[in-house]
């Protein structure tokens, strides 16, 4: 099945939800094509990674819908790969880096017992891939934040995913770590689309193509236009605040 | 002591302890870092009930507390599965009320019965052959499930959310796991008694974690660590005429104690 270059990946009509009475999410709409670099922002309980449970099918589809390449969700780890919001708990947990990896084959492809060959080769893969390769023996709580953190990406990219769907990735991580980390997704950019929920405007400014504001609603903003525009109004430096009243105009 | 070991009741109680130490360094490794510590002390103090029960309609004791653990496991997993938030309630309920329960069949049975000491207590050197042949059958089967679901108990454990997405049946293996810590509980009932079976299924487990890496390494550890306490507070209860479940549990913790003290100074 070859995605076409800009197929749509996700299309959410008209999703409501609510976990008890009060709607967390309203009437959301939006469309992710293949490639996107999709940034959710939004403030502290607006309801961004309850978007994501529902994208990856954890939290149940109350009203509206949700479609990821045409077809309701299913099989989701084969299709989105998912890097959790907290991924610092559970950090005693006696498990290996690349036991955390091997999570990330979907149960219907696993060997009866034990671990494939082929699976423990996929999974080496994937680490050479976000550069933990030499870390695969060690503890996971022997680890430091952005080390976990790639590591829990190499989880995500281990299904192939043609998604890559990532919950505030580099909160507890230094400057450097998440200039990394960054720098990673755009690589894997090149080849699937890549969604993040982020609170930092640099992170929008630096790499996304495509930013949605969620606080109960979503705003959406294709920002191909507005970086152009940004280019020939003013001088290559581009300061947040400025972007911030680009982004409020367009809120239609 | 080499004479000792010719008594029957003294062979079967070693290869109680053995057994009961492997499977308790298993279980206890799941129970430990599932977070179900206060769980399987709610499991073990809601067994009571099943004393009680036992005592008062005339079925065999042993068979009572079996089924009013599993009972007692399937109701903590239908609850903690549905509402995981505030569950610390629920758990302090039921251990509360099984033993409630249990108090208050003893009281109804006629006669004062002997034998409510050493469930509380444990009686090691009390295990029949039939004793025997149930943990060795409950050994077998954990083995067996351990064998064959390692990976999605390993998922489970660590990031539930992940393994459901990986397609893992979450309940059904949460639920696997209460079941059986409830069994553990009631043969280590036997051993150590119910007061002291938390400590059998924490202190091994807490100085396994520190030396392993993988789930896996830190049950095996566990099991001969365990044993290893058992066997030691066996002797010295044979020798100085103690009650057995208590020295294993004092041999643990002071050893668990030293343990800790070269941990600060390395
Ligand atoms: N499991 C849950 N049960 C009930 N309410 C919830 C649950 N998870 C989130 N909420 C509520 O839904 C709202 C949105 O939460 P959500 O976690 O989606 O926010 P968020 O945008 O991801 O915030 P943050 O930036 O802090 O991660 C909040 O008001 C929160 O209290
Ligand atoms: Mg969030």
């Amino acid at each position: 099945m070859q995605t076409k270059f800009n197929q749509r990946v996700i299309e959410i009509e008209n999703l409501s939800f609510a976990y008890d009475k009060e709607f967390v999410l309203e009437k959301i709409n939006l469309i992710v094509d293949n490639r996107d670099f999709l940034v959710l922002i939004g403030p502290n309980g607006g309801g961004k990674s309850t978007l994501v449970k529902l994208i990856l099918g954890i939290n149940p589809i109350q009203s509206g819908s949700v479609k990821i390449l045409n077809k309701p969700l299913h099989n989701s780890l084969s299709q989105i790969g998912y890097v959790p919001q907290n991924t610092n708990v559970n950090t005693n947990f006696p498990i290996k880096a690349i036991e955390v990896v091997m999570m990330g084959h979907h149960t219907h492809k696993r060997a009866i017992f034990g671990y494939k060959k082929e699976e423990t080769e996929h999974a080496m893969h994937v680490l050479r891939q976000v550069g933990m390769e030499e870390f695969a023996d060690k503890k996971i709580g022997s680890l430091s934040g952005g080390q976990r953190q790639r590591v829990m990406i190499a989880r995500a990219l281990c299904a192939n995913p043609k998604i890559l769907l990532l919950d505030e990735p580099t909160s507890s991580i230094d400057a450097d770590g998440q200039k990394q980390i960054y720098e990673l997704l755009r690589e894997l950019n090149k080849k699937i689309t890549v969604i993040v929920v982020s609170h930092d405007l640099s992170v929008v400014l630096q790499y996304a193509t495509k930013v949605a504001h969620i606080n109960k609603k979503l705003a959406f903003h294709d920002l191909s236009s507005v970086k152009k525009e940004f280019e020939m109004s003013s001088d290559t430096h581009v300061c947040e605040v400025e972007l911030l009243q680009m982004l409020g105009k367009c809120k239609c | 002591m080499l004479e000792a070991l010719s008594y029957e009741f003294i062979q079967n109680a070693v290869i109680a302890g053995i057994l009961v130490s492997l499977i308790s360094g298993i279980i206890g490794s799941l129970v430990v870092v599932n977070r179900m510590v206060f769980l399987a002390g709610g499991i073990a103090h809601a067994a009571y009930g099943g004393i009680g029960i036992a005592i008062f309609t005339g079925i065999p004791i042993f068979l009572g507390t079996t089924i009013f653990a599993v009972f007692a496991a399937l109701i903590m997993a239908f609850v903690t599965i549905k509402q995981r938030e505030n569950i610390d309630t629920f758990i302090g309920l039921i251990w509360a009320v099984g033993m409630a329960i249990g108090i208050i069949l003893v009281d109804l049975t006629p006669g004062y019965n002997v034998d409510l000491m050493s469930y509380l207590f444990g009686s090691i050197l009390a295990v029949t052959r039939e004793d025997l042949y149930f943990m060795a059958a409950l050994f077998v089967v954990i083995i067996f499930v351990m064998t064959f679901w390692y990976r999605d108990i390993l998922a489970v454990s660590y990031d539930s959310e992940y393994a459901s997405l990986s397609g893992i049946n979450v309940k059904f293996f949460y639920t696997l796991i209460l079941i059986l810590s409830a069994l553990t509980v009631v043969i280590a009932i036997k051993v150590v008694g119910l007061i002291l079976v938390i400590a059998l299924l924490t202190i091994p487990i807490y100085i396994a974690q520190n030396l392993s890496s993988s789930l896996y390494s830190m049950m095996l550890i566990s099991g001969f660590i365990a044993s290893l306490f058992t066997i030691v507070g066996l002797w010295l209860s044979y020798s100085f005429d103690l009650t057995s479940g208590a020295t294993i549990i004092l041999v643990s913790a002071l050893s668990l104690m030293l343990f800790m003290i070269v941990q600060k100074i390395r």
